[in-house]
């Protein structure tokens, strides 16, 4: 059994320890909401944060996390900057098919919680490592002004 | 964004903060979608619910992959119907190729960008429809002429006496109406919802995990399975050492079919390691030998035969016979979808039906699909279709579908077939390469003939066959056969020609694509020569066609087209008639020394007739700018022995957020028609880029992708 702190809770899995985070939140735990997009740390879907840092959970076997508290994009939103975000996402319209955009947002609260008002070289510095295949990157930093602005 | 009174303003793009709060009223039932009328219902179509609480379900026929259509099919319900948006749901509808066939494409299908065009009509022709049982209802509990009643937000109401009734308290007097025919439509003037900005409805679940994509789907007891199919593509299995894999925690089952291996475990990461601890070997089977090489060099020797006839203006021949004709051959290569949402497909095989999980551009298809593969009628097959991580056309395909059945059926309980991102890049249904030859006589620097030949595959042939007529694929030749220029004198040819051994599919952009980037880059070669300005050598050819005029200057004008610019920078235009949107283009961009292309800026205008959402279309141009600049930059397919030689996003690699200039759109003001929006915007993108290129360098860049080394070291001309 591995314990492990996901949105404030303490979560028991019996699972082999070299898992990635990735299948043990979707197809152990049922939390969906992390996306699977390439597996090899590439694209950014399967962003989540331990212990407040972005990470790619599709590389991050569940053995390395110990006591770090992760954060998933079902519980962002009661973050004070992942709500900015999820709002800001909204009033933009920032969202097409919106498959990566659980990778975005987690992407963009964690910058946000580093860096109050963050540049354009910031925020390409940032998100580089997410892929929008639907191509809603003006919108994507537009909205992370948006949401900095909001103070 | 503009003063411009042909323009859209910005308020008419996003509304007034106030305007923009709306009740968002998605929902996705977990069964059932599309279900008959329940008692206190009334549903006098296949589109419309409406419950005795006044909510009104619109059971969409187009499916929502990004591109807003729940929301704006949803809007020309609600606009007819005046119904109350705040109750507006949507749910996806089930296979059933009668009720809810494309009108344009004659299938239940969701593609060719004209979800707004195929169900202008007859989507608000059947809210009209249910309003005009409604008002009836109320008239006749009121004993008043229909006449005198109107509607607003989901009620009727009869001024005269001051009364009203909700939607809901008359759904079952409504349903005993008989539907009037030819009701009347609105006059768009006055339109409360089409054309103004409205916030999408599928949106706000996609930003806190509860979105249900196809992938996500979890039946009670689902297990996870991943497969390989044979790396030589066509290749079958040869002999399976399963021991390993079988010694690995959470295996539970190896499944070896005829052409391909699955892995069944209790979740992704025991598949994918039970996969890869598999010893398969595999038969190549007979395309062992193809390669990038073989299949351009197939496709080169075809495009030397005539070409079937697929439009024929004045005499081209005779033209040509009097002097010069400039020629030039222009090449696309295959391109793969990669659909954020890797291929995926659930399906629970049980003695007496079949139940699957998906997100399809083709209900009937995948029903079809599954049914062959489980090998079990139709009828007993059932199929929840999800919101799509992304379309492109590689979701107009049903393969996964019958390979997931073909899984299932060796499974007891349900099973949730994923690809992994390498086999949904390596066994992709490909965008088709095209070698297309342009020749154009210039006579005092306008055109006097032109001949257009494009060779490739046909995938309409197969997609849908009754379409592919005397050796003619419509796609193929579309935006080259009814090209916008006023040409005295042209023919365009099609040249079916099939990749060996390579399956090719429709990709986002389709036969313009191609088209597009051959003509748009041979005008700016035409222009040049004539000595012209390339915006005002196409405008003197768009005499007839002065919506796509207008869009050209628009885009002059807000482009800064003509303003200096550094060394090795420059602007390039694209202009387009395709999927019925007037659409012009300028692509900025810079050339380093290097021959490495940095994007400076792209503006876009557009004219697509009646804008139903605003901001929806922005949305669409942006990231289908950015899918088009993305393939220019990098996408390319190539094989080698028979394999696909890419596999992942390090070596088909996308645009990222660095390198995406800032994109402007320009919405010009129209009364017309709606035209689609979701493809127009990859198409224009990339000749603009190549004509950007070709004014920063003077190279003429005939084939896609961008060859750097091309363009290293070059000077300005
Ligand atoms: S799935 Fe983890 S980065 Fe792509
Ligand atoms: S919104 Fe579709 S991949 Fe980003």
């Amino acid at each position: 059994m591995i314990a492990l702190n996901i949105n404030g809770q303490r979560r028991e899995v019996d699972v082999p320890p070299d898992m990635p985070l990735l299948w043990v939140l979707r197809d152990v735990l049922g939390m969906t909401g992390t996306k699977f997009g390439c597996g090899m740390a590439l694209c950014g879907a399967c962003t989540v944060h331990l212990d407040g840092q972005a990470i790619r959970s599709c590389m991050t076997p569940v053995s390395a996390i110990g006591q770090a508290k992760i954060t998933t994009i079902e519980s962002v939103g009661a973050t004070p900057n992942g709500a900015k975000v999820q709002k800001a996402w909204l009033d933009l319209e920032v969202i097409q098919c919106g498959y990566c955009q659980s990778g975005q947002i987690m992407s963009a609260t964690a910058l946000l919680d580093t860096n109050r008002h963050p540049s354009d070289a910031d925020i390409d510095a940032a998100m580089a490592g997410n892929i929008c295949r639907c191509g809603t990157y003006p919108r994507i930093r537009e909205a992370i002004k948006r949401a900095a602005a909001e103070g | 964004m503009s003063e411009n009174p042909t323009e859209l303003t910005r308020r008419e793009f996003f509304g007034l903060t106030a305007s923009a709060v709306f009740v968002y009223g998605f929902h996705v039932p977990a069964s059932g979608a599309g279900e008959p009328a329940k008692d206190a219902a009334f549903a006098p179509n296949a589109f419309i619910r409406i419950d005795d609480q006044g909510t009104v379900t619109f059971i969409s026929p187009q499916v929502e992959m990004g591109q807003g259509v729940y929301t704006s099919l949803a809007m020309m319900v609600a606009e007819e119907l005046d119904a109350n948006w705040s109750k507006v749901r949507v749910e996806h509808a089930p296979p059933n190729a009668k009720l809810y066939f494309n009108p344009m494409l004659g299938v239940q299908a969701t593609g060719n960008s004209n979800s707004i065009r195929a169900f202008w009509k007859p989507l608000r022709q059947a809210s009209a429809t249910t309003r005009a049982c409604l008002v009836e209802a109320a008239a006749g509990t009121w004993k008043v002429p229909a006449a005198e009643c109107r509607t607003q937000e989901g009620k009727v109401i009869h001024d005269r006496t001051q009364r009203t009734l909700d939607y809901g308290s008359l759904v079952t007097a409504a349903a005993a109406i008989t539907p009037p025919k030819d009701v009347p439509l609105k006059d768009p003037a006055t339109f409360r919802l089409i054309g103004h900005p409205v916030k999408r409805l599928d949106t706000p679940d996609k930003t806190n995990g509860r979105a249900k994509y196809g992938i996500d789907a979890r039946p009670p007891g689902v297990r996870i399975a991943t497969l390989a199919k044979s790396p030589v593509l066509g290749g079958k299995v040869g002999r399976v050492d399963d021991s390993r894999a079988r010694a690995l925690p959470g295996v539970r089952q190896i499944v070896v079919l005829d052409d391909l291996v699955a892995v069944v475990g209790d979740h992704m990461w025991a598949a994918k390691q039970g996969l890869a601890a598999l010893d398969i070997a595999w038969n190549d089977g007979s395309n062992g030998a193809v390669s990038t090489d073989l299949i351009w060099s197939r496709l080169r020797e075809a495009s030397k035969r005539d070409g079937a006839v697929a439009k024929e203006v004045g005499r081209v021949s005779d033209v040509f016979a009097q002097g010069d004709v400039a020629t030039a051959e222009y090449e696309m290569p295959l391109l793969a979808h990669v659909t954020m949402e890797p291929l995926n497909c659930t399906v629970h095989v049980t003695p007496t039906s079949v139940e699957v999980w998906t997100g399809t551009q083709v209900m009937t298809r995948v029903q079809g699909e599954i049914a062959k593969g489980a090998n079990v009628p139709e009828s007993q097959v059932t199929v929840h279709n999800h919101l799509l991580g992304g379309g492109f056309g590689r979701r107009l395909e049903a393969d996964m579908a019958y390979d997931a059945a073909r899984i299932a059926k060796q499974v007891k309980g349900p099973v949730k077939v994923v690809w992994t991102r390498e086999e949904d890049i390596r066994h992709d249904y490909y965008r088709p390469a095209y070698h297309t030859i342009l020749a154009a006589r210039l006579d005092r620097g306008r055109i006097a003939g032109w001949k257009h030949k494009v060779s490739g595959s046909a995938v309409l042939a197969r997609w849908l066959p009754p379409a592919f007529q005397k050796g003619v694929d419509p796609d193929g030749v579309d935006s080259a056969a009814d090209i916008p220029y006023d040409i005295p004198n042209y023919r365009v040819e099609f040249n079916r020609e099939e990749p060996p051994g390579v399956n090719t599919a429709f990709w986002r952009g389709v036969g313009p694509n191609n088209n597009v980037f051959a003509i748009e880059s041979f005008m700016d070669e035409l222009a040049r020569s004539a000595g012209q300005d390339p915006i005002a050598f196409r405008r003197a050819h768009l005499d007839k066609v002065p919506r796509l005029q207008a869009a050209l200057d628009l885009v002059k004008q807000r482009s800064g087209w003509g303003t200096p610019l550094p060394q090795r920078c420059g602007r390039g235009v694209s202009a387009q008639t395709s999927f019925g949107s007037f659409l012009a283009t300028v692509v900025e961009c810079e050339v380093d020394e290097a021959g490495e292309v940095r994007l400076k800026r792209v503006t876009t205008a557009v004219d697509t007739g009646l804008p139903v959402n605003p901001d929806t279309i922005a949305a669409q141009l942006q990231g289908g700018l950015i899918f088009g600049l993305t393939a220019a930059l990098y996408g390319q397919i190539t094989l080698k022995d028979g394999r696909v030689e890419q596999s992942n996003f390090h070596d088909y690699q996308m645009l990222r957020m660095n390198q995406v200039p800032p994109i402007e759109v320009h919405v010009i003001r129209s009364a017309e028609l709606p035209g689609g929006i979701g493809e127009a915007g990859t198409a224009s993108a990339v000749p603009a880029l190549r004509n950007a290129i070709y004014a920063a360098t003077g190279v003429a860049l005939r084939r896609m992708p961008i060859d750097s080394k091309l363009l290293a070291k070059t000077v300005r001309t």
